[in-house]
């Protein structure tokens, strides 16, 4: 067992010696390394090859940790939001949104309906810009440049979006204790009108390219597969379980954000292998955009924020003119805001998962503890067992239809 | 065929006449350098993704000669840091560095790389110039792609006024040697 | 249909006494605390039961409570949750300051592996029987662990930084 606290080179320099090919060949060591072309970000994998089988292989993550958990404890609540930018950067108005809900859960704040809609809308988008980056550079992984350079183009109108609503593009730090800190200009609502016109046209003309060409269905089925007890085991969820069969989405089993409002469907697929991982991403991305024609159409009117003068910061015009306003602003800033003792844990479905925040309160103004729960970090353990056996290039492929994001990877 | 005009490369400053054209080897060879810079990305994490959008069609940097985005690092002539570079991560870089052959150049993009950017922690490298020595720093958290671009920009305008024998002249070895690469 | 609190409450106490204790619903999620010896048991209890049915562990974190008594100064905080009857619990088991230690649930949830593996890297809780016992996040030459409260968040070695007029001077960094 103690073995096991080797470094991985080590160990499987002892099997090499051991064991010996009939045909006189020997198992090698391959260093698929923090810097490849085909991990998307900085995770290490050694693998004990059997010429191009891989036998066994070694994870080693932390390349890019960045001790996010401590630097939150050091922090006031509003200030966490760069944070959860950064861990899963393809799609962080989720992690946005799923931090502002976390606080409002803690501070007991109701927000007004319009802004649980603008929410919807805004993490739908961020799924669909997610979800293009993983199809598309799991096509780049099979060979397929095409694709990636074709959708590329719509993750580029997405930001344009973003732009609009807070001001950037990948990084979005959007939204205030209660809603947003800003009213949505007519331009942004004009944009995604615009690409709920376009999108659809060139997505489905993605998923012509490849759902059902005979190289990337040869590239991809059955590999790399999971059964579903030993996804939810490995705690699995998002579309890397739904992959496997199971139907677990939180915005449907727990609802939040007024996502019970919206009639849409869990797409899932049978084998949980690359596959299947890329149909169900594919489906998912429809069902986004038809969330947000939902929501576009149910708008309802109403403020932009919930009234809460205790945490959101007030118009600077009455700042200037009203006591009042001043006072909540220099309280706001100073961090000297009412915050119970309490802990809550909130669960988002992020682009790959469930995304949870555990947050612990001890009443002063920033956090005791707070703990990610990043679905990267959970379900890459299971990368070994699902490439065992398989050949290296499946290994690729596999890895980039579990879309690991470094950044939540590591925290 | 559309009216625009295509850019091609200014001929350096030289005498010509019928069949010549006589100017210095500096300008050709920096000429030629500045013009197929081939990165090798070192995407760590977010202003990866900008990168992405940098290399995607819509800002395409092969326009400015970086077509082929060589990841192994004998092959490639700058090396563009992209993203938090932990502590766990520098040797990896410094070896990643050590293995470009010469001429090399090294493009800091975003604020992690240039000096730890918002991570002010214990495990978090504070700028790439503590392991390698860096010509061109990017700011921006992340970056836009039109800031990437101007990065590589100014680094076309380094590499073109450069002297051939730089990278034999005592300065450059004292500078590598400060950073104890031999 | 649905699993009330008072049943999980009652078939708990009524199979594991005084391991378990300190019933409380806090917001949506009831939260109970076990002792460190009997986690394994009771989590593999949770998942088995026919009734209690709780087949996912959601996730696994450590924290560290410095000014508690030294018997309850580590923590380990187990969120799991019941997808059928969608119900969810929070664990805690306390631990002692000087020799933080709890078994693995890793045989029990495959996915408790890294997660142990990390709150070890963090604060340097043991787990009985983990497999693979090592850092993962960290440097693997690291000997402190950075998320006890007195490991400081800024790396102490920096020479460029000059924080006097923030009060902070090279012997005194420390968060306040």
């Amino acid at each position: 067992m103690s073995d096991l606290l080797l470094p991985p080179e080590l160990r499987y320099a002892g099997i090499i010696k051991q064991r010996q090919n009939e045909d006189g060949s020997e198992l090698s060591i391959l260093n698929l390394g923090p810097t490849h072309p085909a991990t998307h970000g900085i995770f290490q994998n050694i693998l004990l090859m059997d010429g191009e089988r891989v036998l066994d292989g070694e994870s080693t993550v932390g390349y890019i940790h960045r001790a996010f958990e401590k630097i939150a404890e050091n922090r006031p609540f509003y200030q966490i939001t760069p944070l959860t930018d950064r861990m899963n950067y393809c799609s962080s108005p989720i992690n946005n949104m799923g931090w502002w809900m976390t606080l409002e859960k803690a501070l007991g704040i109701e927000v007004p309906k319009r802004v649980q809609y603008l929410r919807v809308i805004v993490m739908e988008l961020a799924r669909i810009s997610d979800h293009i980056i993983c199809n598309s550079v799991l096509g780049v992984d099979t060979g397929a440049l095409t694709g990636f350079l074709y959708v590329f183009q719509y993750r580029e109108k997405i930001y344009e979006i973003y732009e609009e609503i807070c001001g950037a593009r990948l990084t979005t730090n959007m939204g205030r204790i209660g809603g947003f800190e800003r009213e949505w200009s007519p331009r942004a609502f004009e944009l995604i009108n615009t690409l709920l016109e376009e999108f659809p046209p060139i997505w489905q003309e993605f998923e012509d390219l490849l759902l059902r060409n005979r190289i990337f269905m040869d590239r991809t089925i059955d590999v790399g597969p999971i059964p579903a007890d030993r996804a939810i085991s490995y705690g699995f969820t998002g579309p890397n379980l739904r992959a496997a069969g199971v139907d677990y989405d939180i915005r449907v089993a727990q609802p939040y954000s007024s996502y019970e409002d919206f009639d849409f469907d869990i797409p899932v697929g049978k084998s949980g292998d690359t596959y299947d991982r890329f149909c169900v991403r594919n489906a998912e991305v429809w069902q986004s955009i038809s969330i947000i024609k939902q929501a576009l159409e149910k708008m309802p009117e109403g403020p932009y924020h919930a009234n809460v003068p205790d945490y959101y910061l007030p118009p600077k015009e009455d700042v200037y003119n009203n006591m009042e306003a001043l006072i909540y602003h220099f309280k706001i800033i100073m961090g000297e805001v009412p915050v119970p003792v309490t802990e809550v844990y909130m669960p988002v479905e992020g682009g790959n998962g469930e995304l949870g925040f555990y947050l612990v309160t001890d009443g002063s103004r920033t956090a005791y503890r707070l703990h990610f729960r990043r679905p990267c970090f959970i379900y890459y353990q299971a990368f070994n067992e699902m490439v065992k056996g398989q050949m290296l290039s499946d290994a690729i492929a596999t890895l980039s239809s579990l879309n690991v994001i470094a950044g939540e990877l590591d925290a | 065929m559309s009216d625009s005009k295509i850019n091609i490369a200014e001929a350096p400053e030289g005498i010509s006449g019928e069949g010549f054209f006589a100017t210095k080897l500096s300008d050709v060879v920096g000429l030629a350098r500045a013009n197929s810079l081939w990165p090798l990305p070192f995407a760590t994490s977010c202003c990866g993704i900008e990168f992405m959008a940098t290399m995607a069609s819509h800002y395409d940097v092969a326009r400015f000669g970086s077509e082929r985005m060589s990841f192994s690092p004998r092959q490639a002539d700058m090396l563009l840091v992209m993203g938090t570079i932990a502590k766990k991560m520098a040797p990896i870089l410094r070896q990643v560095y050590e293995q470009m052959a010469e001429p090399r150049w090294v493009i800091s993009v975003g604020a992690c790389a240039c000096s730890g950017g918002i991570f002010d922690t214990y495990s978090v490298l504070q700028g790439i110039d503590k392991v390698i020595p860096v010509d061109v720093y990017v700011p921006g958290c992340p970056p836009r792609p039109e800031q990437i671009l101007d990065g590589i920009m100014r680094l076309q305008d380094l590499v073109k006024s450069e002297s051939v024998r730089r990278r034999s002249s005592p300065e450059y070895t004292e500078l590598l040697a400060s950073y104890n690469i031999k | 249909m649905a699993l009330e609190t008072s049943v999980i409450q009652d078939t708990l106490n009524e199979r594991f006494e005084s391991a378990v204790s300190d019933f409380v619903q806090i917001h949506d999620v009831f939260t109970f605390e076990v002792d460190s010896d009997s986690i394994a048991a009771v989590m593999k209890f949770l998942r088995d039961d026919k009734t209690m049915r709780f087949n996912f562990l959601t996730t696994l974190c450590g924290m560290h409570f410095p000014d508690a008594e030294i018997g309850r100064q580590f923590s380990v905080v187990y969120h799991m949750h019941n997808w059928i009857d969608n119900v969810r619990i929070r664990i805690k088991c306390y631990l002692n300051g000087n020799n933080p230690e709890i078994d693995t649930v890793s045989d029990i949830f495959l996915s408790a592996n890294w997660q142990e593996r990390e709150t070890y890297d963090f604060f340097g809780i043991i787990f009985k029987g983990h497999p693979q016992l090592k850092r993962i996040l960290n440097m693997d030459e690291m000997t402190s662990f950075p998320m006890r409260k007195e490991f400081p968040l800024e790396d102490g070695g920096r020479t460029d930084k000059d924080d006097r007029f923030f009060g902070r001077t090279t012997d005194n960094v420390s968060n306040t």
